[in-house]
C-alpha cells in the first residue's frame, strides 16, 4: 500500500467511486441470477431512494441516525479505537431518553423537551460507553471485546426492563407508553407538504451540525489534535504530553453519547415510544459509514446518505420485485463494507500504474 | 582482477527524483567494496535494482561478466546474492535453524529436512566461526548474534555476493570488530562483499575499494589504501566538512538539574539505573557515553517527564521535579516543557514525531496547548508561519511544510525534531541520539545547532554512542554502564581507551 503514493483527489474521490460501482456490479450480477433485470431494478431503487421526494425524505431520516452512528465510530477511530458498541450504545441511550420523556412530557413544553430528551440520550449511550473506556484505559482490556460484551449485555437489560417496567398495564406490545405530542421533534413536511407523510425531522440539521462541530474539533482544535496523534503514535502522544487514559476515556464517553444521539431520531423523531431492538443495527452500519468515510464529516455525510437511500430504495425494491428479498439491500450493504472497507486499496496499484504511465 | 558485478549505465527515476543516473563502477570478485554516500545519494536503490526490488529504468547489470536481467529477489538469490537488511528479517520466536529454512523447507514435513540442515549450519558456523547455535530461539539472542544469522542464512543460500546494508549502526564496537572478522574470512573464500556505510571508519578499516555516490551520480571510485577520511567526506558532501566547529571557552554557569541518588527498578524488579548523581550547569553539554541499553535511555525518558523513577532526588533550577504522588507519568511531558525542559528523543520514529503527520502539525508536536486560541482551535495561518521560519532556519528540505514527514530523509525529520524544541528555548535541552541516521553534512549542521544552544546559556544533556560525537560535543563526558555511572571526564581527558575501559564496566581505573 506505501508503494504507491497517491494523489488526494484518486484517493479520497476516484477509489471510492471505482469501489462503490463494483459493488452495485456485483449486486447487479446477483439481481439478474435472482431473475429481474438488473437495469430496471436499479432504476427502482433509485427512483425511489432519492428521486421521489417522500423516498428522499425517507432516505434522509435514515441518514439522520446513521451520521450520529456513524460519528460515534469515527471520533472513537480517531482516538485508534474501535468502537463496536455503538448499537448497544444507542439501544440504552434510547432509555435514557424515554425515561426523561416518561416523566417531563405532560409537564414541559417542547422547545424544553427537545434539549432534556437528547441531553437523556447522551447521558445514557455515555454511561454505556464510560465502562469499556475506562476499562480500556486503566487495565489495557480491549475495547473491540468490551462493546461488542455491552451490546449483549444492552440487549439483555433492555429486554427486562421494558418488558417488566416499561409496558403499560394491559398492554401487550413490547413497548413504553407513547410520549405526548409535545415529546415529538418538528417534522419537515409541516414546512414542506411534499414530503408527504414522512418522520423526516429537525434531527437533520442536527446530525448536520454535529457534524460541523466534529469536522472543526478534530482538525483545527489542540483537543483533535492530541486526539489524532494517541491515535496514530501513542508514544509520541505520550512525549506530547498527551494524558492518554484520560484521552481514551474522554473520546469513548463522546463516542457514546453521539451513538446515544442517533436515538433522538428514531425515537422523538418517528415511533415516540421505546420499543424491543429500536436501533435495529443503525450501530453498526455506523461501522461501515466510519471506515467509507474515512471518518471525514463529508465522507460521513455522504456514506450515511447512500446507506439510508440503500435501506429506503431495498424496501420499495423488495415490494416490488417479488423474486428479490427484503434481506437484499444487507447483502448489497455487505458488498458496499467488503469493497469499500477490506478491499479499500483494491484499485490503488492499478491507478498508481495509470498515472505513471500519463507522466 | 576478475569482476563479480559490474553496473553499466543504471538509471532509475521515481517521478521527478532521479534516485540513479548513469551509475557506472565494477566491483572485482574477492574484495570488499564500500558503497559511500549521504542520505538519499541513490546508494540503496542501487542495491535494490541489484537485488530485483527495482527495475532500472536504463542500463544493464553484469554478474561475473554476462548481462543479467534480474526481475525479483527470488531470482536475486538464485543468482548468488544475498542480503542483510538494516533492520533484520527474522521471525522472533522462531529458532535459527527455523528460520533459516523459512521459505526453502523443501516439503511437507520437516524433520528429516531438519536434521541436514542443523548438520550444515553448525558446518558453516565452524567454517567462518560465526558462533550461533542453530536450536537457540531469535529473541534471546543479541543484536550482534541475530545478524550473524542473517548472514548465515546468505551463506547457506549460498550467496557469493553479499550485500550489507549499514551493518553497524546497531553493533557495539566488540560486535563490530567480530563482524568485520567474518567478513575478512568471507573475503579469503572469494565471496564478495559491498558494505553500505555511513561510517568512514569502517571504510578504511576493511574495505578494498571504495565507491562514493552523491545525488544518485558516482562521484569516485577509489582503492581504499590510497584516499583518507577527509577525502571521502569530502566527495559525499560535495564540499570540505569542518571537524572543529568554533564553540565559546567552557564557562559553566548556575546549576540547572541536580540529581541524587537516582533509582530505578522495573515491574520484574530488575534494577536499570542504580545510584545516579550528577550536576548539570548552564552553558555547558555533558555528554554520557555507552554501549545503548545500559540505562541511558530510562534516564532520559525520567528527565523528560516520560517515565517515574522508583526513588531519587532531583531538583530543577532549585525545585524539585515534580514526581511525588503519582501513579504513572501520564501527561508529565507537558508539565516538565512547561518547566523548561526540552527533550529531542534518541527513538524519532517511535517518540519524536507523528509519522502520518505532515511537517507543519510536527512542528507543534508537544506545543499544541500554546498555539491554540482561547476556543481551542489552532491558527493555522500563524503556525503555518512559524513552520516556515523554523524550515528556513534549519534547512529542512524539501521545503513543503504539507508533505508528511514520513516521507522526508532521517536528517530532514530530525531537523524537525531538533527546529521544534529550539524554539521553545529550554533551559534544560535533553538530547539523545541526534545524529543516528543521519549523513554527514546533516551531522555538521546539527552540532553546529547545539553549541550555539550550549554557547547561548542552555545545559544540554547529551546521550550517544558514537565516540567521535561525544568528543566533537561534550564539555565532560560521563560513562554508563549497567545502570550506573562508571566513570567521569573532563573533554581534556578524552582517551579512547579509557571510555571503552569505562563502558564495559571497568571502573575506578
Amino acid at each position: 500500500m506505501n508503494n504507491h503514493d497517491l494523489p488526494r483527489w484518486a484517493t479520497a474521490f476516484v477509489m471510492p467511486i471505482l469501489n462503490l460501482l463494483s459493488a452495485l456490479l456485483v449486486a447487479a450480477l446477483v439481481i439478474y441470477l435472482l431473475g429481474e433485470s438488473p437495469v430496471e431494478s436499479m432504476g427502482i431503487l433509485i427512483n425511489s431512494a432519492v428521486v421521489n421526494p417522500e423516498g428522499l425524505s425517507y432516505t434522509l431520516f435514515y441518514a439522520s441516525t446513521f451520521i450520529f452512528t456513524g460519528l460515534a465510530v469515527s471520533i472513537a477511530m480517531q482516538a485508534g479505537l474501535f468502537n463496536i458498541g455503538a448499537e448497544g450504545q444507542m439501544y440504552f441511550a434510547g432509555l435514557g431518553l424515554t425515561l426523561a420523556m416518561l416523566t417531563f412530557d405532560s409537564s414541559l413544553p417542547m422547545w424544553m423537551l427537545i434539549p432534556i430528551g437528547m441531553i437523556g440520550a447522551a447521558l445514557f449511550g455515555a454511561l454505556w460507553a464510560f465502562l469499556p473506556g475506562y476499562l480500556q484505559a486503566k487495565r489495557g482490556s480491549h475495547v473491540v471485546v468490551t462493546t461488542i460484551m455491552f451490546n449483549y449485555i444492552a440487549g439483555a437489560l433492555m429486554n427486562t426492563v421494558i418488558v417488566k417496567y416499561l409496558v403499560p398495564a394491559g398492554e401487550q406490545n413490547p413497548a413504553s407508553r407513547a410520549f405526548s405530542a409535545a415529546a415529538e421533534m418538528p417534522r419537515l413536511n409541516q414546512w414542506f407538504p411534499v414530503l408527504g407523510e414522512t418522520p423526516l425531522n429537525i434531527s437533520f440539521f442536527l446530525a448536520i451540525i454535529a457534524l460541523v462541530i466534529y469536522g472543526v474539533m478534530v482538525s483545527r482544535s489542540s483537543w483533535g489534535f492530541k486526539l489524532r496523534a494517541t491515535g496514530l503514535n501513542k508514544h509520541a502522544a505520550h512525549y506530547a504530553g498527551v494524558r492518554i487514559s484520560k484521552m481514551i476515556i474522554t473520546v469513548m464517553l463522546i463516542s457514546g453519547a453521539l451513538a446515544g444521539l442517533g436515538s433522538v431520531n428514531s425515537i422523538m423523531g418517528s415511533t415516540h415510544y421505546l420499543s424491543l431492538n429500536f436501533v435495529g443495527g443503525a450501530g453498526f452500519v455506523g461501522i461501515a459509514i466510519a471506515l467509507m468515510g474515512r471518518q471525514h464529516p463529508v465522507g460521513i455525510f455522504l456514506s450515511a446518505v447512500l446507506f439510508g437511500a440503500l435501506i429506503q430504495g431495498g424496501f420499495d425494491l423488495s415490494l416490488e420485485k417479488q423474486n428479490i428479498p427484503p434481506e437484499t439491500f444487507i447483502f448489497i450493504q455487505g458488498l458496499i463494507i467488503l469493497f469499500c472497507g477490506a478491499m479499500e486499496n483494491f484499485y490503488a496499484p492499478a491507478i498508481a500504474a495509470l498515472i505513471k504511465r500519463k507522466k | 582482477m576478475q569482476p563479480a558485478v559490474e553496473f553499466r549505465g543504471i538509471s532509475k527515476h521515481f517521478g521527478a527524483v532521479k534516485a540513479n543516473t548513469d551509475v557506472n563502477f565494477t566491483i572485482a570478485k574477492g574484495s570488499i567494496h564500500g558503497l559511500v554516500g549521504e542520505n538519499g545519494a541513490g546508494k540503496s536503490t542501487l542495491m535494490s535494482i541489484l537485488y530485483g526490488y527495482y527495475r532500472a529504468d536504463g542500463g544493464e547489470i553484469l554478474l561475473d561478466g554476462q548481462a543479467r536481467n534480474i526481475r525479483n529477489s527470488q531470482e536475486a538469490i538464485t543468482l548468488g546474492i544475498g542480503m542483510v537488511h538494516q533492520h533484520f528479517m527474522l521471525v522472533e520466536n522462531m529458532t535459527v535453524l527455523d528460520n533459516v529454512m523459512l521459505g526453502s523447507e523443501g516439503g511437507f514435513q520437516l524433520k528429516s529436512k531438519r536434521a541436514t540442515v542443523e548438520a550444515q549450519l553448525r558446518e558453516i558456523c565452524t567454517r567462518y566461526r560465526l558462533d550461533v547455535d542453530p536450536l537457540a530461539v531469535i529473541h534471546d539472542l543479541s543484536v550482534g548474534a541475530q545478524q550473524r544469522v542473517e548472514i548465515l542464512k546468505q551463506i547457506y543460500r549460498s550467496a557469493n555476493i553479499l550485500i550489507l546494508d549499514e551493518p553497524t549502526a546497531v553493533l557495539t564496537a566488540q560486535e563490530t570488530e567480530s563482524l568485520f572478522e567474518i567478513l575478512r574470512l568471507f573475503k579469503e573464500q572469494g565471496k564478495t562483499i559491498i558494505l553500505i556505510t555511513h561510517k568512514l571508519q569502517e571504510i578504511l578499516d576493511i574495505t578494498d575499494t571504495v565507491t562514493v555516490m552523491r545525488g544518485g551520480r558516482v562521484i569516485g571510485a577509489v582503492a581504499t589504501a590510497g584516499t583518507t577520511k577527509e577525502d571521502l567526506a569530502n566527495m559525499m558532501v560535495g564540499r570540505p566538512i569542518e571537524n572543529n566547529l568554533p564553540r565559546k571557552p567552557y564557562n559553566p554557569g548556575a546549576p540547572v538539574m541536580q540529581i541524587e541518588n537516582l533509582q530505578l527498578v522495573d515491574d520484574q524488579q530488575v534494577k536499570l539505573l542504580a545510584d545516579i548523581g550528577f550536576t548539570l550547569r548552564a552553558g555547558e553539554i555533558v555528554a554520557i557515553a555507552g554501549v545503548s541499553g545500559n540505562g541511558q535511555s530510562e534516564l532520559m525518558e525520567i528527565l523528560s517527564g516520560m517515565r517515574l523513577p522508583t526513588s531519587g532526588k532531583l531538583d530543577f533550577l532549585g525545585k524539585a521535579l515534580p514526581f511525588a504522588g503519582r501513579s504513572d507519568a501520564d501527561g508529565l511531558p507537558r508539565t516538565f516543557r512547561e518547566l523548561g525542559i526540552a527533550h529531542i528523543p534518541e527513538d524519532r520514529l517511535r517518540d519524536g514525531v507523528v509519522k502520518a503527520f505532515s511537517v507543519m502539525h510536527n512542528t507543534i508536536l508537544g506545543y499544541q496547548d500554546k498555539l491554540k486560541n482561547r476556543w481551542g482551535l489552532f491558527d493555522f495561518k500563524a503556525i503555518a508561519a512559524r513552520c516556515a521560519e523554523l524550515m528556513k532556519n534549519f534547512d529542512v528540505r524539501p521545503n513543503n511544510h504539507d508533505l508528511r514527514i514520513g516521507l522526508l530523509s532521517g536528517g530532514n525529520q530530525q531537523k524537525v525534531v531538533i527546529a521544534r524544541e529550539v524554539l521553545a528555548q529550554p533551559k534544560l535541552m535533553l538530547v539523545g541520539q541526534p545524529t543516528r541516521g543521519v549523513d554527514i553534512g546533516t551531522i555538521e549542521s546539527i552540532h553546529t545547532q547545539l553549541l550555539a544552544l550550549r554557547d547561548s546559556g542552555v545545559a544540554i544533556l547529551l546521550v550517544s554512542v558514537e565516540l567521535e560525537e561525544v568528543r566533537a560535543l561534550a564539555d565532560r563526558i560521563l560513562v554508563m554502564c549497567g545502570g550506573r555511572i562508571t566513570g567521569e571526564l573532563k573533554i581534556e581527558e578524552f582517551d579512547t581507551t579509557r571510555i571503552g575501559l569505562l563502558m564495559g564496566g571497568m571502573h575506578k581505573s
